[in-house]
């Protein structure tokens, strides 16, 4: 079997179809950022991990408990938020906490009134999580370090093991990931925990090895003989057409383990494997229809650089 | 030795013995001494996630930010020394404990049925302390002063607002301390006069408390040495105490400090307040030994404990000097007991625990007084339970998702690449053993971003092998023969499999200094997988097809 052989597409000349695709998904998910800035107060929904605050699980035994039920129980218009879990009747409960309260009484006070209403059989707490505000506020600096930090190091790694620009490229199409992935997470609200941003920063490494894998390529066809005098978009073209085969089974492969993990991996990773699948598969689009024209762009304004003045291999000397 | 494929396939089998052997001495060890005998043996640790448990984030409390850097950083190290010998003998699976940054300490304890329990053995400070109770008469006559202190630090408005608070049958104290009598008595009669009295006496009554706002609420103690405050009032009282203009006021040496019974007066409930020395003249440095016990007289619950040759002198010695005085117990601040000293006390001594106790809790005390005490508070910056029902479905459940996801993966790469196909998943479950045998070795814990991160490194491994594979059919296109198509494709594909390795492995390893918990599993994870990714597509596939070329002629055609 093989897909793709031989394929001959012209993807860098349709940059610009995928640069108004880029540029929207991106406007979009800034648009909703700055729309979350002003209804929910912060540009990204985020979960007690980084705002400090309390969490309450709480599961019964019937499945036929509706958040309703637990809402009325719990104060009605006073309740905390709560969010269904998964399938069955599972509960998240946002309780606020004051200074200096321990989750153990906030813990308490929820079953306290859940069992004022429901009976204390039938249900029991199955996570609590407590995080001071201040933990909250520097893990929050701590995510974007990490991220920006990520860039740095493969910006370095890249502008060594292949030139300055591969790296510009490399990083662009990766800030281009981040972005669409946090407008994706500020337009439908997913909550934004731990797990979340390690599965941007896997996203980041994803993006990065499918980037390089094309970047490989390119590399190695300029290094070609007679490769200089080639149009560069064509020589991209070629490069992009030639590992195609791999990305497509690669990100195929990948996929299909995700969406084995999405469909039964059950709901404690549920957000975390939506986030993944989405990287993934933006970060593979990247990779042919971002970095590949970033490079091209750079290339144009400012020249190979390196490339050339590196090796200024004398002509062979003809008669 | 790498040369010949004998010598190759030698080293595969060490390596896979090596990792098989790594997962079967954890799984052996993983139920050490000191586990409960609910502990079920592993191969590989669990994290809290997965198996339930709870995890700490503590902090040296610093209120007035008043310690330096390495002040903070130094009690840390004694917290963590002596956290670690509480959880030892409180018996925990494997706990973990770590500083973090430089004044907090992560505790992480698997599979714990009693969180609260836990919780308190870590959080208890275990500061035992022995004073000398004081005759009130000093306190008394400073009172005035510290109302007057009151009064003018918070401002009249604000204690009469506090003053609504105090609520009815409370007014006649401040008589009854300035004339005496029975306490019970005296508060109910006045309680019964205020009833009697109208709604006009009750504000009068009230605007006087609120000149006299602390000594309002104290009445005149059971013991000597002591007031009795409601319990309803204790919230007040302790306010005001704790306001550094009233412990300014106090009387020199002296404090003022609270029981930890609640007595029973009546129809109301007091806590008692002693008027004790502010220092100790014995602390529980000179503790050696703790032991709980029932006291047989009372049916209490107690614990014995032993000083050191040195405390016992010292104890001695103060005693002898004090009989007929009282001395408080004083653990954390609180006041367990204070005996009458009837003759000088040798080296042992016990704390009451009061009725109704239950002997566990004695227990725990004598675990975390002969564990030391702690040098400071400790605040929970972050706390997270799991139970174990939670964990149990996400073990299942992510089981089930990876076992699905790596038979997809085998049907992909089998049905497009066919015989190349079938070697690479040899070489993935060659793989996938390296990876256990890896986590095994680095004792690292499995969560389930873990389980997510395993999966996602299958998929890195398999795209190590399509690169390589893609390689080879590159090169066959362009006519090369069978053998110097595979060496080709193995060594064209190198560069790429390395930069994308090691672009992710950066990452990975900034995700495990920057992550805590999970998102650190997942970062451990990631990083083994990346690296067995790399050892097993570039040396076990390789050799599992030098094996498939064998006897094969060059020009012969293979199956990829």
């Amino acid at each position: 079997m093989r897909f793709f052989q031989g394929a001959d597409y012209h993807f860098i000349e349709r940059r610009k179809t995928a640069y108004v695709f880029s540029g929207t998904a991106i406007l979009i998910g800034i648009a909703a950022m700055v729309f979350n800035v002003f209804t929910i107060g912060s540009w990204q929904l985020y979960g007690v991990d980084f705002t400090g605050g309390s969490l309450v699980q709480v599961r019964f035994n019937s499945n036929d408990v509706t958040a309703g039920q637990v809402r009325d129980a719990l104060g009605g218009a006073q309740s905390p938020p709560i969010t269904k879990f998964g399938e069955n009747s599972e509960f998240v409960i946002r309780a606020s906490l004051e200074d200096g309260m321990s989750i153990d009484s906030v813990a308490a006070g929820v079953e306290r009134q859940l069992s004022a209403a429901f009976g204390p059989d039938a249900f029991s707490v199955t996570r609590t999580e407590l995080v001071g505000a201040k933990v909250g506020g520097e893990l929050q600096q701590k995510a974007l370090l990490a991220v920006l930090f990520s860039f740095v190091l493969t910006l370095i790694y890249l502008a060594i093991r292949f030139e300055l620009r591969f790296g510009l490229a490399a990083v662009i199409a990766t800030a281009h990931d981040i972005l669409i992935t946090l407008g994706f997470l500020a337009v439908f609200r997913v909550e934004v925990d731990l797990p979340t941003v390690a599965a941007i920063l896997t996203i980041v490494g994803y993006s990065l090895n499918d980037t390089i894998i094309v970047f490989d390529r390119i590399r190695e066809n300029m290094h070609k003989k007679g490769a200089r005098k080639r149009d560069p978009v064509e020589l991209i073209d070629e490069s992009i057409n030639e590992t195609l085969p791999r990305t497509v089974l690669t990100s195929g492969t990948t996929l299909a383990v995700l969406l084995a993990l999405l469909l039964l991996g059950g709901d404690v990773i549920r957000n975390f494997t939506v986030v993944l699948i989405l990287g993934i598969a933006i970060g593979t689009y990247s990779s042919i229809f971002v970095a590949s024209p970033a490079l091209l762009e750079i290339q144009k304004r400012w020249g190979e650089g390196k490339i050339r003045e590196k090796k200024p291999k004398p002509e062979p000397a003809t008669v | 030795m790498f040369k010949t494929v004998r010598g190759r396939l030698i080293v595969i089998v060490a390596m896979m013995a090596l990792a098989g052997w790594q997962l079967y001495s954890h799984y052996r060890s993983s139920c050490g001494e000191g586990s409960p005998p609910s502990c079920v043996k592993r191969p590989l640790k669990l994290g809290l996630d997965l198996q339930g448990g709870m995890h700490l984030v503590l902090e040296v409390a610093d209120p007035d930010n008043t310690m330096t850097a390495a002040a903070k950083a130094d009690m840390i190290d004694r917290v963590d020394r002596i956290i670690r010998t509480r959880i030892d003998e409180f018996g925990v699976e494997e706990p973990l404990i770590q500083k973090a940054g430089n004044d907090r300490l992560i505790v992480e304890l698997a599979g714990i049925s009693n969180e609260a329990q836990a919780k308190n053995i870590i959080q208890t400070a275990a500061y035992l302390e022995f004073k000398l109770v004081q005759p009130t008469a000093d306190m008394e006559a400073a009172l005035p002063r510290i109302d007057r202190t009151i009064v003018g630090t918070l401002g009249v408005d604000s204690i009469r607002a506090l003053g609504r608070d105090i609520g009815g049958g409370e007014q006649g104290n401040i008589e009854e301390l300035l004339f005496g009598g029975d306490t019970a008595a005296a508060s109910d009669t006045t309680g019964g006069a205020v009833d009697t009295a109208g709604a006009a006496a009750r504000d009068s009554a009230s605007a006087e408390n609120a000149l006299r706002p602390f000594s309002s609420l104290l009445n005149f103690g059971d013991a000597p040495g002591t007031f009795l405050v409601a319990v309803e009032d204790v919230p007040l009282a302790e306010q005001f105490l704790a306001m550094p203009e009233v412990q300014r006021a106090m009387p020199r040496d002296q404090v003022l400090q609270w029981g930890s019974d609640v007595v029973g007066r009546g129809a109301r409930n007091y806590k008692r307040l002693y008027d004790l020395t502010e220092k100790p003249f014995l602390t529980g440095e000179y503790l050696q030994n703790a032991v709980a016990g029932r006291d047989p007289q009372f049916n209490q619950s107690q614990v014995q404990f032993e000083l050191s040759r040195a405390g016992g002198r010292m104890f001695q010695r103060f005693t002898g000097q004090h009989v007929g005085d009282y001395l408080a117990i004083v653990l954390d601040g609180e006041v367990m007991s204070a005996p009458v000293i009837r003759d000088r006390i040798g080296a042992r001594g016990q704390i009451e625990m009061g009725a109704g106790t239950p002997l566990e809790e004695a227990r725990d005390l004598a675990l975390v007084l002969r564990a030391g005490a702690l040098p400071a508070k400790l605040n929970v910056v972050e706390e997270r339970t799991v139970g174990p029902s939670l964990g149990k479905d996400s073990i299942d459940q992510g089981s089930v998702a990876g076992v699905v996801g790596i038979v997809l993966v085998v049907l992909i790469m089998i049905s497009y690449y066919r015989m190349a196909g079938i070697l690479a998943v040899m070489a993935l479950g060659v793989y996938v053993l390296f990876v256990l045998g890896g986590l095994a070795g680095f004792n690292a814990t499995l969560t389930v971003p873990g389980i997510a991160g395993l999966i996602l490194s299958i998929g890195m491994a398999v795209d190590a092998n399509v690169l390589i594979f893609e390689r080879i059919r590159e090169e066959l296109t362009a006519g090369r023969a069978t053998r110097t198509a595979v060496d080709e494709g193995f060594s064209n594909a190198l560069s790429a499999i390395v930069d994308s390795n090691i672009t992710t492995l950066l990452t990975a390893l900034i995700l495990f200094n920057f992550g805590t918990g999970p998102v650190k599993g997942f970062a451990v994870t990631l990083s083994i997988g990346i690296v067995a990714s790399f050892v097993s597509a570039i040396f076990v596939t390789r050799t599992f097809f030098l094996v498939y070329l064998r006897g094969k002629k060059a020009s012969d055609p293979i199956s990829i």
